[in-house]
């Protein structure tokens, strides 16, 4: 079976984060990029899927030249081929735009399954998944934790948690899932894998290779757009209670607690 | 690389090296970088979660976790495919052994199994004894050690006393003997153990665990690395195959000094890793730490404490990968024959002794600077063990005594290069007699630097290797032969040379990373380089004069000194300020920031 798994590269969650002067991105000088965590559970799935019913595993990124890195770490783990759709009309696009160059990469290539996942932890938005999905014409099953193909390669049965609950759901073939944490623990890229990765095919394509009006794309073409970042609030210093006693101290804190925070 | 200018070992002290022709951390390649970032997942995910367990001397946890690395390919850098390890080259080697750096215990026990304990039978092995043992050492089936030291013999390592004799009937050497202080001897399956074959010839073996006669003593009770096993290993009547012996009878120094050539340099590696996570540590905890209602980060004092951790960490680094980068041009200059030959492998690597003892001794003590001040940095919770501050303190100090203690290391940097220089390899001499006639001329005053970023510092690295060729010239012409015993003077030698390797490692780095990336992008390199410099040149110039004042008198002592000064004239800089600007990046990034 032949799957596909798209993969977003963002900054390290370790990184420092800083706002740009332009209140709408952020400073990406000192950033380190990763692959997006919840892809590397979608690589992995796929990986164990591939070990048990053959087949290629296809890695499908966008972005900045950089990206590269995050697919040949992916085609270190064990993916067999990886595509890198990079355009400088790219830049500023809005997730749909993205979700379309992403469609448009995979829709001709031979597919049983498509990974995402559920989430790029840089935007929170959550939406390139079920784009992509709507696009090929497939079914979307989002947040996912435990993925089963039947024997014969045709259909498959995912999990997903619902408060405390688990909604089973079963479907034909192909479909597309977006990984949640708790799918699979991730293996790590062995050096083997990491010297043959670099003899396996990569290929990069443009918006013209792929058929795309370069118009669509970019910061003029979001649907979605981002008005201003802010930091979240800081948290303000904690406050000593003073007081000569127990008993001055517990008065002050009742009192604080009254007026100031407002809870009693 | 490939096409690189071919070094001596040692002359770069007397020849000028360009930025191209060194090797550094922004040259990493692709695979470079996902094998820094593999090892450094793995020793998050496997080792710091264990870190207790490990300390405790969990022995099968140790092993499985030496097996999950031989799964990763982690122990077969250095072993060729054909034995089932990787063949990878000597900056791959020393990126591993970097990261795992900062697996406390684990990285000795990593350290010792991929070293010494394999290594010599990677270079040394003939072809029956490398399918034997390789393929189990690289994929961590076993575990290796390696038994030079024993009580009477430490760093006089050739004085052994355990003995080996022939067998009546020529098939077994009998060995018996007590090796002292033998890392991972719990666990370990193979040792390569030295003996002197009837008392005389000292040669090394190939011993399994199980064959007859050996067994293990008490573990040590350490001060530090308490997660690796340190026993006597010991031989009685212990039975080992003659197709055991390890390269020739007599020849086991060969092995030995070579295996400690490559230790030196791993450990030189694996320290500079260690350095990066305490810098790393300490400011997170100064950052977060609040007294005089402001974060200790704030206080200049801590600041500088900061700055010189990262600076000299940065020495370190950009060090290490130039020495890797000087194996591999050397190694990538051997025929299709000789890259298949461990003994002429192993020729490259012993080329560049003077430089592993360097980066040994550099490495180790930048260590236990930085462990130090990460200690004061915590105030009295870095004196307790609930962080880690303190274990890193005590785990750092083995450094300067293993694979050759730091007095015997620096003894062999001007040692290696004088011995050098007598038998023409190195062109110390004609050097070292320049310096004369050119000081007659030369004035610091009229000296015109040109117009870029580190100028000054590229001036003052080229006036330092004068003034160490000066010293060493003044002291061989009053010793001669005899200098091998004035260890006052070599210890100064020592220390200039090692310095200079230091300063220039990073400068040339530096420069190239200006040349790449333009002057914005490498401010703070360039701020560590003129702030290490800055602290370095009065340093030379005391000790260079401390030597003088030992070895001249009267008129000559004067005109030496007057030299001296000549050379290291150097207008103080606002290292203040460089410092503080480091400092405040460290204390942004919270990192280690180059
Ligand atoms: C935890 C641990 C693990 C070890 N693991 C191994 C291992 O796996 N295999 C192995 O073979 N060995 C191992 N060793 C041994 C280690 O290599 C020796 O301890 C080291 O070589 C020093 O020898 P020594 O302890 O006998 O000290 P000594 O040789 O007695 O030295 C004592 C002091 O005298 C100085 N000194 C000695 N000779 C001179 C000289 N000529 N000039 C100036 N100063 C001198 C030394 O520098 C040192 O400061 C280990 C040691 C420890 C503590
Ligand atoms: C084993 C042990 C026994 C002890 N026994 C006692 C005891 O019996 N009684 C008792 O009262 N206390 C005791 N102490 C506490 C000890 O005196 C404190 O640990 C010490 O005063 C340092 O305070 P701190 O640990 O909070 O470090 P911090 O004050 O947090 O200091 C951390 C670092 O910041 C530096 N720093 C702080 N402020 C500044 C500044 N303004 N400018 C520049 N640098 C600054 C410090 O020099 C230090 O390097 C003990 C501590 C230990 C570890």
């Amino acid at each position: 079976m032949n799957i596909i798994v798209c993969l977003k590269q963002v900054p390290d969650t370790e990184s420092q984060i800083k706002i740009g002067p332009d209140g709408k991105s952020i400073v990406t000088d000192d950033i380190k990029w990763v692959m997006n965590p919840y892809d590397e559970f979608g690589v992995e799935e796929a990986l164990r899927l591939k070990e048990k019913h053959g087949g290629e595993v296809t890695v499908v990124g966008l972005g900045p030249k950089r990206v590269t890195e995050s697919i040949r770490t992916a085609l270190a783990m064990g993916a067999d081929k990886g595509i890198l759709v990079s355009d400088e009309a790219l830049d500023g696009s809005d997730s749909l735009a993205n979700a379309k160059a992403i469609a448009a990469a995979v829709k001709d290539l031979d597919y049983d399954l498509i990974f995402t996942g559920q989430r790029g932890v840089d935007d929170d938005l959550g939406l390139v998944g079920a784009t992509i999905a709507e696009l090929l014409g497939i079914p979307q099953f989002s947040i996912i934790v435990k993925v089963e193909v039947a024997e014969d390669g045709k259909s498959v049965k995912v999990e997903r948690p619902i408060e405390g609950e688990a909604l089973i759901i079963e479907s034909n073939l192909p479909a597309l899932i977006t990984a949640q944490k708790g799918l699979n623990e991730p293996r790590y890229a062995s050096l083997p894998g990491i010297m043959k990765a670099k003899k396996k095919p990569l290929e990069e394509k443009t918006l013209a290779d792929l058929g795309l009006d370069s118009a669509e794309f970019g910061e003029g073409a979001r649907k979605l757009k981002i008005l201003e970042l802010t930091p979240p609030p800081e948290r303000a210093a904690g406050k000593i209670v003073e007081g000569e006693t127990p008993q001055e101290k517990a008065a002050e804190l009742a009192k604080l607690l009254h007026d100031e925070a407002k809870v009693l | 690389m490939g096409d690189n200018r071919i070094f001596a070992g040692g002359e770069f002290l007397i020849t000028d090296v360009t930025p191209e022709e060194v090797f550094t951390p922004e040259d990493f390649t692709d695979e470079h970088s996902m094998i820094l970032e593999t090892v450094k997942d793995f020793v998050e995910k496997e080792i710091y979660p264990n870190i207790d367990k490990l300390e405790e001397k969990d022995h099968d946890l140790v092993l499985s976790l030496l097996g999950k690395a031989g799964e990763l390919g982690l122990l077969g850098t250095d072993v060729p495919e054909e034995y089932d390890g990787l063949g990878l080259d000597k900056v791959s080697t020393t990126i591993v052994a970097e990261a795992m750096g900062t697996a406390a215990a684990f990285g000795v026990v990593y350290g010792a199994h991929t070293g010494i304990g394999t290594l010599p039978i990677v270079y040394f092995g003939n072809e029956e004894q490398k399918q034997k043992y390789l393929p189990k050492l690289a994929s961590g089936e076993w575990c290796g050690a390696y038994c030079l030291t024993e009580s009477g013999a430490g760093t006089d390592a050739l004085n052994a006393k355990t003995k080996a004799v022939l067998s009546e009937d020529g098939k077994y050497y009998i060995l018996n003997g007590e090796k002292m202080f033998i890392t991972n001897a719990g666990y370990a399956s193979s040792f390569i153990v030295y003996a002197k074959v009837n008392g005389e010839q000292f040669t090394g073996f190939i011993v399994e665990k199980d064959f007859p006669g050996v067994s293990t003593g008490k573990e040590e009770e350490k001060m530090g690395m308490h997660g690796s096993s340190t026993r006597p290993v010991i031989l009685e009547d212990a039975r080992v195959p003659v197709e055991n012996v390890l390269f020739e009878i007599g020849k086991g120094h060969k092995i030995a000094f070579n295996s400690l050539n490559i230790g030196r340099w791993k450990l030189g590696a694996s320290v500079m890793g260690s350095c990066k996570e305490s810098v790393t540590q300490a400011v997170k905890y100064a950052n977060g730490r609040i007294q005089f209602k402001a974060p200790i980060s704030s206080f200049g004092m801590i600041k500088t404490k900061l700055a010189n951790m990262a600076v000299k960490t940065y020495m370190s680094d950009s060090m290490m990968y130039r020495l890797a980068g000087m194996f591999d041009d050397k190694l990538a200059t051997l025929d299709a024959d000789a890259k298949k030959s461990g003994a002429e492998k192993i020729k490259v690597i012993e080329e560049y002794a003077p430089e592993c003892s360097i980066t040994k001794v550099f490495g180790s003590e930048v260590l236990d600077y930085c462990v130090d001040e990460y200690v004061q940095i915590l105030g009295g919770y870095g004196f307790c063990s609930d962080y880690p501050a303190e274990r890193y303190y005590r785990d750092s100090r083995i450094n300067r005594i293993w694979e050759g203690t730091n007095e015997i290391n620096r003894m062999l940097v001007p040692g290696t290069m004088m011995k050098r220089a007598l038998q023409g390899r190195l062109n110390l001499l004609p050097a070292a007699q320049a310096i004369a006639g050119e000081l007659m001329t030369y004035s610091p005053l009229s000296v015109q630097l040109p117009d870029t970023p580190l100028a000054l510092q590229e001036h003052m690295v080229k006036m330092t290797k004068k003034i160490a060729l000066m010293v060493a010239g003044v002291a061989a012409q009053k010793f001669g032969q005899n200098l091998a015993k004035e260890q006052e003077v070599l210890a100064v030698l020592a220390d200039i040379i090692i310095e200079i390797f230091a300063m220039e490692s990073g400068l040339l780095r530096t420069i190239k990373i200006i040349d790449k990336e333009g002057e914005e992008k490498a401010e703070y390199h360039i701020a560590a380089v003129k702030s290490y410099v800055d602290d370095i040149i009065p340093q030379i110039e005391a000790w260079a004069k401390k030597v003088i004042a030992y070895v001249e008198e009267g008129d000559m002592l004067r005109t030496q000194l007057a030299g001296i000064k000549k050379l290291a004239r150097y207008q103080p800089i606002d290292g203040v300020s460089l410092k503080r600007a480091i400092a405040d990046r460290i204390i942004d990034l919270e990192a280690y920031p180059f």
